[in-house]
């Protein structure tokens, strides 16, 4: 009887982090034609929805290029992205000030998921900065960011 | 009634038409009201002009050849149409990344002369 109970509560435990690492992005037209010409598609679920409307009212000066938009597709856009904002565990992404943090690198779930990779790896010409998640989550596209798929490249 | 619907019609089929790189070239000549030059065009997009990048940071020198975006290292597909047929069709896509890019290069917009100039020298490529 004992082991009866115990099966199904260990198969939910062992689907846990699985669940936890899994952002897929939702499908969505406009912010893959818009967003990814540039670089990967960044879940949602990654940042505050606060967070994706301070991003999508800077557009025209994102982390230091233009990337701005139409008002309609930039208005189309934030709403996709505020709609799926948030996963489980993200919270607030704010900075020590109170404003919504823009880089989902500088969050504290991405700090403390990446805490023993030193600012010398994420510099390897393989990788060339933490926003490149793909270079070891590699099947970061499809929103596996399970840890049997990381393979951190020299 | 009747003109009112065969203009309609005639600004439809203008709309619905695709447009071809010739198309730009001649739009931008006609804007800057002289004719372009693929020597200037050449000049102005492997050379910086004012920004950290060129246009040739991310599009490479050779045009005809894939390219990579400077920052996110995200591959950028041949910008000259002789080998990417799906370059300069759209006129919202060309003004859009024009804005875009002469704002990252140039720190302004470009002027109807120098984005002639760029697409004589682009047509130019095979």
């Amino acid at each position: 009887m004992k082991t009866l109970i115990a099966l199904p509560a260990l198969l939910v435990f062992l689907a846990l982090p699985a669940h936890a690492d899994n952002y897929s992005v939702p499908k969505n037209a406009a912010f893959e034609e818009e967003c990814t010409s540039c670089h990967m598609a960044f879940p949602p679920q990654m940042l505050h929805a606060d967070s994706w409307r301070a991003m999508m009212n800077g557009l025209s000066k994102h982390f230091g290029t233009d990337a701005s938009l139409d008002e309609k597709r930039r208005a189309a856009i934030t709403d996709f992205l505020v709609a799926n904002a948030n996963g489980r565990k993200t919270g607030t992404t704010r900075d020590a000030a109170g404003n919504p943090l823009l880089r989902i690198t500088e969050t504290a779930r991405f700090e403390k998921k990446h805490s023993e990779i030193s600012a010398a790896t994420f510099k390897r010409a393989s990788i060339k900065s933490p926003a490149n998640c793909t270079a070891c989550h590699r099947q970061a596209a499809a929103g596996d960011y399970n840890e049997r798929s990381i393979n951190i490249p020299k | 009634m009747r003109r009112t619907l065969a203009i309609a019609a005639l600004l439809f089929a203008a709309s619905a038409q695709a447009e071809t790189p010739r198309d730009f070239l001649t739009r931008f000549e006609k804007e800057a009201g002289a004719a372009a030059s693929a020597e200037r065009g050449a000049r102005f997009f492997t050379s910086k002009q004012g920004g950290e990048w060129s246009c040739a940071s991310c599009h490479t020198d050779k045009p005809t050849q894939a390219g990579r975006h400077a920052k996110t290292d995200k591959p950028i597909t041949p910008l000259a149409p002789a080998t990417n047929a799906e370059r300069f069709t759209d006129a919202a896509k060309v003004d859009k990344w024009f804005r875009r890019n002469c704002n990252d290069t140039l720190n302004r917009i470009c002027s109807a002369q120098e984005k002639a100039d760029v697409m004589a020298w682009l047509l130019a490529q095979k």
